[in-house]
């Protein structure tokens, strides 16, 4: 029996559940020095003058720098942005967002850090603050007035739009939605450490999603050669998105060390990490939709400002991915859509998990029930009306998205049926009719995303020790997915040889220089095939010597047991025995070439109290169909921790700034991460609809689950209140939105 | 101060500042890394221990104030890795965790709960875990994991809201299979 498909318990747990897993903060690195940073308490100032006098000689202080101090050119964290958007490692001029580092404060201590922090003195002379993003767009506020325009860059963003779009529609509806600003929140903050040797090479450990780009990241803004640079993963407490590449801090982890001759290390506080570290989603958005009575969509509008923080990073580009799946799961004859990016007093924005699809995904449902409510059909009924078909693909939409496979009404039906829509209906009638105070709401998502649709490319090594055990290489970097054990059974199910004997590394750029890390929902079918590839090309390899020792013709041998087998006989030579003659390794790229589009269909249900405006989802069922599944028990586990996700955004999460930029989430006691008693269990369907795109036929997983519980969650809630003529709020949907959302339909 | 602290079974002792934090004694004194901190306001949870053999979170407490008592961590629970605690073993069959960075504190805290509701239901459950934040499970599987550690069936407590995913109906592509055997 093939190991694929079956649920291997994860390798990696034993060590995580005994000693606990090794993140960067939990390394020995002997004699490191504490970094401390000192940052803004202003959204937008200048900074006239920085006093470091009393906190150099307080206790333990090694050293305090300043942007004085640092000979580091300002970088530009993202190509396509506006390049006179770039930023010093130090703020020395002028700081454009709360939590900014303007000093850095080298201790021998922990604690003695935030003691000499405090003794810094940095007067700063107030400028005006730019939060809103229309107000951003009317240029009154710079935050560079050398680029003279707070847009740093669009997508057909100075196209005018077609005044005929909507001709002919019987029904034209138009909304102006907030995808809020979210924090990626991993329960490990950022961490970083560094450590120069001998030889003019440093070793960076630090806790990101892509070590090799990392380095070429943190070389390119150091000015040094990226060969000198060794870049190191340990654990890492989560990312989803926020870890993608390096941060400017780690580039200055890595300065400093230089500058005082020993290893530096930095663990930020939960505080820094809610102000400093890139946040996610942050799109004001226009929907336009059109159609006729009978439910044909037949023109969609999509106009998006994106907010880019201060200093654009992925965030700039988020708006590519909305555009291309705007149209999303539907057959719609006219789609435009447009997006301006724009810099605001803020920390920067980036990925959070689904970047940029999600927000597509969210626009077009929400128009959808909007255009339901207008014609008053069953919004599950739209959408069914205008889904593409199955005899469809594969197809390029309007979006320009080349999709590859998908049953889009199939999965409908199938959560519909399972959740007993038509019952649900009729006692969400009843209660109305009862005039119940707790009120329930049917919401419905159904989705397509794009996985794997940055780098289509990865690396993947496989060699068989002389004692039988494995060592498997991948350019991608788990953070909780557990590729240890997907990619163990990958090369199993070619060796033959049992998991626990296979050791998967990753994240080390001198041990495995090219990859491109885990992000967008690539890995398994970009690494995980590529490491399939690999362990099969082994086997071929590992034949062929057999062949000859044996004497034997290599269409009669077999894998079995971790041995080549003539078939049929017991002739047989180890893999471990090859090894031992002769290394036996292989390794290979796999190149997709192209972008998978996994889908699905959500129904989350609402209980909604009418008087106090308190929303809970009460059930969610779900179909996230990716393919194939290689473990089951991973990815339920990745479609679990995306459903609430998606939850978590349309009733609890926002990052708020006040409108002089101070964050007031900058605390887990302040922003609305879930606890277990938020969220129900989930009901997970299965469906498998593979894709022509790789030997697997597997497409990614990661996002699926945030991507379409967002929509049906908002829905649900926005739908309990239907009959008191609510028709949108606004995510989150807080008992205290959804009881102005009732007074103001009264 | 001198504080003396068992941790583990094992008697410690040192010299601390009065402010040191039992999460930084614990980390950064005696080297027990398991005990993870992930916010500074006692939001996540991801420091809980046992002290005295009830769940507290380790960051929130001074050293000092725990001189005399008795601390168990995660190393504590299965000190022989390969033989995990029934409550670590339970998350690692029903994949309660993935990047494992709330998982130390998780644990400690299902197995405070346990020793005070040895039967809980899925919501005794969820409301005994409300201080221990998870980003990465969404919880199920945390939920699952603990009533399995009770002794009862994941698969059929609360009207079976807890079951995995269904394969029935899924056809398995080449190479393939769907069945629970591993």
């Amino acid at each position: 029996m093939s190991i694929m498909g079956t649920r291997v318990v994860r390798v990696e747990d034993p060590a995580f559940l005994s000693r606990g897993a090794r993140y960067t903060d939990d390394l020995d690195l002997v004699g490191a020095l504490h970094l401390t940073l000192v940052r803004s308490p202003l959204a937008h100032a200048r900074i006239e003058a920085i006093d470091v006098g009393e906190a150099r000689s307080a206790p333990g202080v090694v050293g305090v720098f300043t942007g004085a101090d640092v000979d580091l050119a300002p970088a530009l964290l993202f190509g396509g942005a506006n390049d006179k958007m770039v930023r010093q490692f130090l703020a020395k001029d002028v700081v454009r967002f709360v939590g900014e580092p303007v000093a850095a404060v080298l201790t021998e201590e922990a604690y003695q850090g935030q003691d000499a922090a405090d003794l810094v003195e940095v007067d700063y002379d107030p400028l005006p603050v730019v939060i809103d993003l229309k107000a951003a767009a009317t240029d009154e506020v710079l935050l560079f007035p050398e680029a003279g325009t707070n847009t740093s860059n669009g997508f057909d963003h100075e196209k005018d739009l077609d005044p005929n779009l909507f001709d002919g529609c019987e029904v034209v509806v138009t909304r102006e939605l907030v995808n809020q600003r979210l924090a990626a929140s991993p329960l490990e903050t950022r961490a970083a450490a560094a450590e120069w040797g001998e030889d003019g090479r440093v070793t960076l450990w630090c806790s990101t999603q892509n070590a090799q780009d990392t380095r070429s990241e943190v070389a390119g803004w150091l000015g040094i050669d990226a060969a000198q640079l060794r870049v190191i993963t340990p654990d890492v407490g989560g990312g989803f998105g926020a870890k993608i590449g390096a941060d400017p801090e780690f580039a200055l982890v890595v300065w400093l060390a230089k500058q005082v001759g020993r290893p530096v290390r930095w663990t930020e506080t939960r505080s820094e990490n809610m102000t400093g570290m890139v946040q996610g989603r942050a799109q004001l958005q226009t929907v336009t939709i059109g159609g006729d009575r009978d439910g044909t969509v037949r023109a969609y509008r999509l106009d998006v400002l994106q907010d880019a923080g201060a200093y654009p990073r992925l965030g700039a580009v988020l708006p590519m991915f909305t555009r291309m799946m705007a149209p999303a799961v539907y057959d719609i004859e006219r789609v435009e859509s447009r997006a301006r990016v724009l810099v605001t007093n803020t920390t920067s924005v980036a990925a959070y998990r689904g970047a940029g699809r999600p927000e597509a995904t969210a626009a077009i449902e929400r128009a959808m029930d909007l255009f339901a409510a207008e014609i008053g059909m069953d919004p599950a009924e739209v959408r069914r009306r205008n889904l593409l078909k199955p005899d469809q693909f594969p197809l390029t939409t309007k979006g320009g998205a080349p999709y590859d496979s998908g049953e889009y009404e199939k999965a409908l039906d199938k959560v519909l049926d399972a959740v007993g829509y038509a019952d649900l209906r009729a006692e969400q009638a009843a209660r109305r009719e009862r005039g119940d105070t707790m009120q329930i709401g049917i919401g419905v998502s159904v989705f397509v995303e794009i996985t794997g649709g940055g780098a289509f490319k990865e690396s993947a090594a496989v060699e068989v020790h002389p004692d039988g055990t494995v060592t498997v290489l991948t350019g991608t970097s788990p953070h909780g997915q557990g590729h240890a054990t997907a990619w163990a059974m990958l090369a199993s199910e070619h060796l033959d040889i049992p998991v626990e004997k296979i050791t998967v590394k990753h994240g080390d750029t001198d041990l495995i220089p090219r990859g491109s890390g885990t992000m967008g929902s690539r890995s398994l079918q970009t690494g995980g095939v590529a490491v399939y590839q690999a362990a099969g090309e082994l086997v071929e390899v590992a034949k062929q010597r057999a062949a000859d020792l044996l004497e034997a013709n290599v269409d009669d041998l077999v894998v079995e047991r971790g041995a080549v087998v003539v078939r049929g006989t017991d002739t047989a030579v180890s893999l471990a025995d090859l090894a031992e003659r002769e290394k036996l390794r292989v390794d290979t790229r796999f190149d997709s070439g192209a972008p998978t589009f996994p889908f699905g269909a959500h129904v989350a249900v609402a209980l909604v109290d009418v008087e106090s405006g308190k929303a809970v989802i009460d059930k969610i069922v779900t179909i996230d169909d990716a393919g194939p599944v290689l473990n089951p028990l991973l990815a339920e586990g990745q479609r679990h921790g995306g459903i609430a996700q998606g939850i978590a955004q349309a009733l609890l999460e926002e990052v708020v700034y006040d409108e002089d930029g101070n964050p007031v989430t900058a605390t887990f006691a302040d922003y609305g991460i879930p606890s277990a008693a938020e969220l129900p269990s989930f009901t997970l369907l299965d469906m498998a609809t593979p894709t022509h795109l790789n030997p697997l036929g597997v497409k990614g997983i990661g996002e699926a689950g945030t991507i379409g519980a967002t929509p049906a969650a908002q829905s649900a809630v926005i739908d309990a209140l239907a009959h008191l003529g609510v028709r949108h709020i606004d995510m989150p949907l807080t008992p205290l939105r959804v009881w102005e959302a009732i007074e103001g339909a009264k | 101060m001198k504080v003396e602290i068992t941790v583990n079974g094992a008697s410690t002792s040192a010299d601390v500042e009065p402010r040191l934090l039992l999460a930084h004694y614990l980390r950064d004194v005696l080297g027990l890394k398991a005990t993870n901190i992930g916010c500074d306001t006692t939001s996540c949870g991801a420091c809980t221990v046992l002290l005295d053999g009830e769940s507290v979170k380790s960051c929130t407490l001074l050293a000092a104030q725990v001189d005399g008592g008795e601390v168990t961590t995660l190393e504590g629970l299965s000190p022989d890795g390969a033989d995990l605690h029934p409550v670590a073993a339970a998350f690692r069959t029903e994949h309660g965790l993935q990047c494992g960075f709330c998982t130390p504190g998780m644990v400690m805290a299902a197995v405070g709960l346990l020793s005070e509701n040895p039967k809980p239901t899925e919501r005794e459950v969820r409301e005994g875990l409300e201080g221990n934040l998870c980003r990465c499970t969404g919880y199920h599987n945390i939920v699952r994991a603990v009533i399995a550690a009770s002794g009862q069936d994941p698969d059929e407590v609360q009207g079976g809201t807890l079951r995995r995913a269904s394969t029935e109906g899924v056809e398995a592509a080449p190479g393939f299979s769907t069945g629970d055997g591993a």
